[in-house]
């Protein structure tokens, strides 16, 4: 579980994130969600600590990592996996080395059982076979999951993704989304998503918070959205003819 | 403050080991093909504008080998090839750190709790500085050779009276100076570039200036440098 406390950012004097406190569950999958500007890139990249916080707490199961030492944090981190907007792969290792990676870098793994956890991690993945290809040469689907794949080779306890659908197709949108509830569940992760795709929120939206120019304007589930009484989240949520459409008929059956 | 977090110990020396050998191999083993091919043609250069120049009978032909001699080992193996190696190692390491830089391969270190900056620069800078001085032998040599085969393909001087040149004069310190001046050159080369690379913001266009400005930063910083270590050194 990780909690964020009052948390405020600013950036040269503007202030982007204006008293953030909300809860993210283990075994859950939370979503961020609000336009672009909105601030949650810069929720994000606060919880996970590659922006500090001008004040408040951010707490991992208790542990305030803000007032963690190098040494204290370097810890906590082998504990994160993060999935990036454009996967982030390391463009000069295979797909395999890439997710041996974290495993070279915090375990005193041998050789064989780094690659037998790396290929356990791929198949996991659903992408056995592309062990020896470079990132270059993979789909925009198969480099998501390769960095699922890699995020996930520590058996991390909070799992962060950044807009995971952005660049890919609405099919392989929904396999992503899959598998990072699928793995949510079974590891028992603390994930926390930060997306604008309105089919992830549908679909595995267990616990959402929306964003709203830097305040926290909503939270609820995905059962919750359509009973909603606040503005912006509707027109947020609803912007599309599709969606007006589906409230309309939710509403009218109901 | 960059440099204070690249100059830490390696989180796995195992890893900076085989980081360094990949790095010696691309900035330096690489580099053997463009430092052989230019001293060599200027080491020709050099020894027909001499011979050129010498118009008075009284100076001996045997000048020839040991001007060249001297402007190969004072100048070219170190300063101008720096320079060289500016342009094509320097826009390498800026281009191939700005580009993990825009795409999120760095913060993805980062995330992990891997100090990108001791990771990636760390054994970029070792690598250079200690590959450098092979690359400036290989570069006297080279050059000398290129002046002497003037001589054996041409009938513009003597090639026994161009190896007599070489060894007119020759004080040996001329060698250790033009590698002490390289080692500082390497290291102007790869923190700057590597600088340059880590601090880039944007996407493709940011990455080619900040290749474009590294290079001119340490041209520019190995000119200067040469005149304060050859008025140290000299």
């Amino acid at each position: 579980m990780i909690e964020v406390r009052n948390i405020i950012k600013s950036f040269e004097g503007k202030e982007i994130l204006h008293d953030i406190s909300t809860t993210f569950y283990a075994g859950k999958t939370n979503l961020i969600i609000g336009q672009s500007g909105s601030g949650k890139t810069v929720l994000m990249k606060s919880i996970v600590g590659l922006l500090r916080p001008d004040s408040g707490e951010i707490l991992y199961d208790g542990r305030d990592f803000l007032k963690y030492n190098q040494h204290e944090l370097k810890d906590l981190r082998a504990e994160i996996g993060m999935l990036f907007q454009g996967s982030a792969l390391f463009d000069s290792m295979t797909v395999l080395e890439n997710v041996m990676f974290p495993l070279l870098m915090f375990t005193k793994q041998s050789l064989a059982e780094r690659k037998k956890r790396a290929e356990f991690c791929l198949e996991r993945v659903n992408l056995k076979g592309a062990d020896n290809l470079l990132p270059a040469e993979l789909s925009g689907g198969m480099q998501k999951r390769a960095a699922i794949a890699r995020a996930i080779a520590l058996n991390p306890k909070y799992l962060f993704c950044d807009e995971p659908n952005s660049g890919i197709d609405p099919k392989t949108s929904l396999v992503i989304d899959k598998l990072i509830n699928d793995i949510t569940h079974e590891y028992n992760i603390t994930t926390i998503i930060n997306t604008h795709d309105m089919n992830s929120v549908m679909g595995i939206g267990e616990n959402i918070i929306f964003l709203n120019k830097g305040h926290l304007s909503w939270a609820g589930t995905k059962d919750d959205i359509f009973d909603s009484k606040d503005d912006a989240f509707n027109e947020f949520v609803f912007a599309s003819d599709m969606m007006k459409e589906v409230k309309m008929y939710i509403n009218n059956t109901k | 403050m960059l440099l204070g977090k690249v100059f830490t110990k390696p989180d796995k020396w195992k890893v900076f080991f085989k980081r360094y050998i990949d790095e010696v191999y691309k900035l330096g083993y690489d580099s053997i093909a463009i430092v052989f091919t230019i001293s060599i043609f200027i080491g020709a250069v050099i020894s027909i504008q001499t011979q050129k120049n010498i118009t008075s009978p009284f100076i001996p032909s045997y000048t020839i080998g040991m001007l060249t001699r001297e402007t190969i080992l004072l100048e070219f193996s170190s300063t101008i090839m720096a320079l060289i190696l500016a342009g094509k190692v320097g826009s390498s390491i800026s281009s191939e750190i700005g580009t993990m830089r825009v795409t999120e391969q760095i913060d993805a270190l980062e995330i992990m709790g891997v100090n990108s900056a001791n990771f990636l620069i760390l054994p970029k800078i070792t690598a250079l500085v200690t590959f450098i001085p092979v690359l400036v032998v290989i570069s006297m040599v080279t050059g000398l050779v290129g002046g002497y085969l003037v001589g054996v393909f041409t009938d513009m001087f003597s090639p026994a009276k161009y190896i007599y040149g070489l060894q007119a004069y020759f004080q040996e310190f001329y060698i250790w100076y033009s590698i002490i001046k390289s080692l500082f050159f390497a290291f102007i080369i790869s923190t700057v570039a590597s600088f340059y690379g880590y601090s880039v913001k944007g996407g493709a266009t940011e990455v080619g200036k900040a290749s474009t400005d590294a290079v001119v930063v340490s041209s520019v910083s190995i000119l200067l440098l040469d005149v304060l270590l050859t008025k140290i050194l000299l």
